[in-house]
């Protein structure tokens, strides 16, 4: 049997509250942490709406210069890495550090920083030829974002497999998902696994607004994410990093650590089908449920609660449904689902990375965290999508989902791991 | 539903390489010196650099004017001409080498099981001309417009997502970013996959920036030459080693199950033995750097010794201490001047995540046609890089039976793949 893989440290940085506890506080209440943008002025733009991190990086440790050398994104990740080592309680400087390794998910790198620059050495889009005079000496690591992973590891020390995960917005799943295989082949025995991603710039807003993907309820912005709700009418753009400590089950047990929950399957398939485009049936994202289901030797009807992508795009929550029931069967109908998106909206490459954190807290805590803002679903999203209100129960057993531009569909599942159990 | 079609061949990681390691079966190349494997090879081989005056845009007023430029690629005879709208010229190279890699294979993508074939790509910098097209529309004109196609032209997944869908290819895919590393990660990712029961996977890596706002990036970046000669501008181990020149392209390869691709009777170019992905310690931290970790742990995983390793391929960054560092390491794996080492990327220039993909496909026709292609421009190593380079096309009376491929990404990230002649 392969080795087995646990989370044994949790980081967080979210709109809403930096740090796991607020995140949790948030989503149990079922409080939404969407808001007009306030990080840019939004006034051009069709979505002007936006779940923003109150994030104030000289309050976290950074220098005046490290705030400005480092993309938000990369702050983001290094706040939520040095949460999941305190967490995890590994003494990091005692780890053999060639044995332990990095993976850290992005869709769209440090691309405030890019906008911000690329304004800079164009002076307002005015010049072809932009002026390299006028570059940062940092533009370099916003230009490849695998500088970011880089960044974490010289925190946390890790020598061994260090690598950014870019799969649009199933970053955050893959990212973890990597790390998973990693430890599992014996690569490395700790990973600090997970995504950041901080878009909400001019670019990214713009980007959606030409496709209409996010959400112009700009008079409501506190309600604005309606996943499943028959009045839904886009995402709301997002921003955040959770990181993980991953390890593998025997060494965490030995050194009597603390386990959330074990990373017992995964999954990812590609629709080749759109870009963007879904196809309404959910066979790939159906197919990556079923795969992940077996790898984890967990029978659908196992399954306690259901982390869903659940972006509130027409096309998203429709194709997502129809990927449970395909996935699932009938017992589809039977498990909660919930969207944490309706309060923390939309991070691309980090919700994933967020919504395993949310998933292993709904094993912690035996709670299901709500869809907020869902009081009209649509009727041809006719699962039980948690509205409103958390629910306590028994959680042993949950899948999380991602669905990316790109075609990717990825499935994971999180058990409690079971005292005694043999690995 | 239907029946789950994972494959039943799956097998565990390590086992004996010789049956398990994954075959090459076919090779697609875009290169400055020349588009196409037959151009491209029989370019290299002739010592023909691609390296030149930079064309695409005017160059005069930045501090490096040289390019490895692909000159020949005409895109409509290559894309379809509804992609044009919305591809960056990095999409465009990788569609084309995709095809053909697969025409190379010669296999009937049909005739594969659901789900039985993938795409795992590296990315750096994205769609980055695309992107600045549009940065210029936003920051320039104003949000609306912004294409319609910027939210997935751009980002880092969209060469997979893009090759995924053209070619129909379901199965689980990827995306990894680790500078100029990322040719050999993918591939290692791609490998894992196969060891899952995939049957086979497009791999490798394809990437171009050459506009003016990457330009300004790598300016940025501080490892550029000054130099104006072509021919004596990126002279990795030399004395006169001034920094690189930036070029575009990379390769992809077809990655099969050996038994699959010994089924259909493939042309195999050789297999996949041994790989290994490490990180540097933290700068200033005092550390020794771990690229000589990385070429001893895919030897080991091989079954090898360093003596059965005929040809190094250096990741040759052409700067004095990254080039003396390299020579270290392979000195200390292999004894100093004990192992041809060769750097035919100084044709081309550093491809960012194209170049160590580059560099397999070239290790792989060294093995297959019985020669090393040479380092070119570069007269004799520094006496303080001591490596045997070979600086001429170069046939070993002993034959070539194994080589060593070296990459290293900005930030510490090193890889090491370890390829053997089909038997």
């Amino acid at each position: 049997m392969s080795r087995r893989v646990v989370i044994t440290g949790i980081g967080v940085v979210a709109p809403g509250g930096v740090g796991t506890k607020e995140f949790w506080s948030l989503l149990t209440a079922g409080r939404t942490a969407t808001r007009a943008i306030s990080l840019f002025d939004a006034s051009p733009f069709r979505s002007r709406i936006a779940a923003e991190a109150d994030f104030d990086p000289l309050l976290h440790g950074f220098t005046a210069a490290d705030a400005g050398r480092l993309d938000r994104a990369a702050q983001f990740a290094l706040v939520s890495a040095d949460e999941a080592v305190r967490d995890s309680g590994l003494e990091i400087e005692r780890l053999d550090p060639t044995r332990t390794g990095v993976t850290l998910g992005s869709a769209v790198g440090c691309t405030m920083g890019l906008d911000t620059e690329y304004n800079a050495v164009s002076q307002g889009g005015s010049t072809w030829e932009v002026d390299h005079t006028l570059a940062v000496p940092h533009l370099f690591d916003y230009f490849v974002p695998s500088s970011m992973a880089a960044e974490v590891a010289w925190r946390t020390g890790a020598q061994g497999p260090v690598s950014m995960v870019s799969t649009g917005c199933t970053s955050g799943l893959d990212s973890i998902g990597h790390a998973v295989e990693l430890i599992r082949e014996g690569s490395a025995d700790v990973m600090i696994a997970g995504a950041t991603e901080a878009p909400i710039s001019p670019i990214t807003v713009a980007c959606f607004d030409a496709i209409k993907a996010t959400s112009p309820r700009n008079d409501d912005p506190e309600t604005a994410s309606r996943p499943f709700d028959a009045s839904r009418n886009g995402f709301v753009l997002g921003e955040g990093s959770a990181v993980m400590v991953l390890e593998e089950l025997d060494s965490a047990r030995r050194r009597g650590a603390h386990v959330y929950a074990e990373i017992a399957g995964f999954a990812s398939r590609c629709n080749a089908y759109h870009m963007t485009g879904l196809r309404t049936d959910g066979a790939e994202m159906a197919e990556a449920i079923r795969v992940a289901l077996d790898e984890a030797r967990v029978d659908a009807t196992a399954v306690d609660y259901v982390n869903a992508h659940g972006s509130g795009t027409k096309q998203n929550d429709r194709h997502e449904t129809a990927a449970f029931k395909r996935g699932l069967g009938d017992h589809a109908h039977r498990v909660p689902v919930s969207s944490i998106k309706s309060m923390i909206g939309h991070s691309l490459g980090a919700i994933g990375s967020l919504e395993v954190a949310a998933s292993a807290l709904a094993i912690e805590h035996d709670t299901v965290p709500p869809t907020a803002n869902l009081h009209h679903p649509d009727p041809a999203c006719d699962l039980d999508y948690t509205p409103l209100t958390a629910r306590q129960q028994r959680t042993d057993t949950v899948l999380s989902v991602g669905s990316g531009f790109g075609g990717f569909q990825s499935a994971m599942i999180l058990t409690r791991p079971r005292l005694g159990e043999a690995a | 539903m239907t029946a789950p079609v994972t494959e039943p061949t799956a097998r565990p990681a390590g086992g004996d390489p010789a049956r398990t390691a994954p075959a090459v079966t076919g090779i697609g190349v875009a290169a400055p010196n020349g588009l196409g494997v037959p151009a491209w090879w029989a370019a290299v081989l002739r010592g023909e650099s691609g390296i030149g005056p930079v064309t695409r845009f005017d160059a005069r007023r930045y501090p490096a004017q040289l390019a490895g430029e692909i000159r020949d690629f005409v895109a409509e005879e290559h894309v379809p001409s509804r992609l044009l709208p919305q591809t960056d010229h990095m999409t465009r190279l990788a569609l084309a080498t995709a095809d053909e890699a697969l025409a190379d294979a010669g296999v009937d993508l049909s005739a594969l099981p659901d789900y039985a074939a993938g795409v795992v790509t590296a990315g750096s910098a994205g769609g980055f001309e695309f992107g600045q097209r549009e940065l210029e529309a936003l920051w320039g004109k104003g949000g609306r417009f912004v294409s319609a196609y910027q939210s997935f032209a751009w980002f880092y997944a969209v060469n997979t997502g893009q090759i995924s869908i053209r070619n129909g290819l379901r199965g689980p895919s990827g995306v990894l970013v680790t500078e100029q590393a990322g040719g050999l990660d993918a591939v290692a990712q791609a490998r894992r996959q196969l060891r899952k029961g995939l049957r086979l996977l497009v791999t490798g890596g394809v990437d171009s920036a050459l506009c003016p706002w990457g330009w300004v990036a790598h300016v940025a970046g501080g490892e550029l030459t000054g130099s104006t000669d072509p021919a004596g501008a990126y002279l990795p181990f030399s004395e006169d080693a001034s920094g690189h020149v930036v070029g575009e392209g990379g390769a992809l390869l077809v990655l099969e199950d050996p038994v699959a691709a010994a089924a259909r009777g493939a042309r195999v170019y050789g297999t996949v033995q041994g790989y290994a992905a490490t990180f540097d310690p933290a700068p200033g931290s005092g550390g020794a750097p771990r690229l000589r970790a990385a070429a001893e742990q895919a030897l080991a995983e091989a079954g090898l010794a360093a003596g059965d390793v005929d040809v190094v391929f250096a990741d040759a960054a052409g700067r004095r201490d990254a080039d003396r560092a390299e020579a270290e390491a392979v000195a200390a794996v292999f004894g100093p001047g004990r192992v041809p080492v060769t750097a035919p990327k100084t044709m081309t220039g550093r491809l960012a995540a194209g170049g160590a993909a580059l560099d397999l496909a070239a290790a792989l026709l060294a093995l297959r046609d019985q020669v090393i292609p040479p380092t070119a421009h570069v007269a004799a190593p520094a006496a303080d890089c001591p490596v045997d380079l070979v600086t001429e096309v170069r046939r070993p009376a002993g034959g070539l039976r194994t080589a060593l491929v070296l990459a290293r990404g900005r930030g510490g990230f090193n890889a090491a793949m370890v390829v053997r002649a089909a038997d």
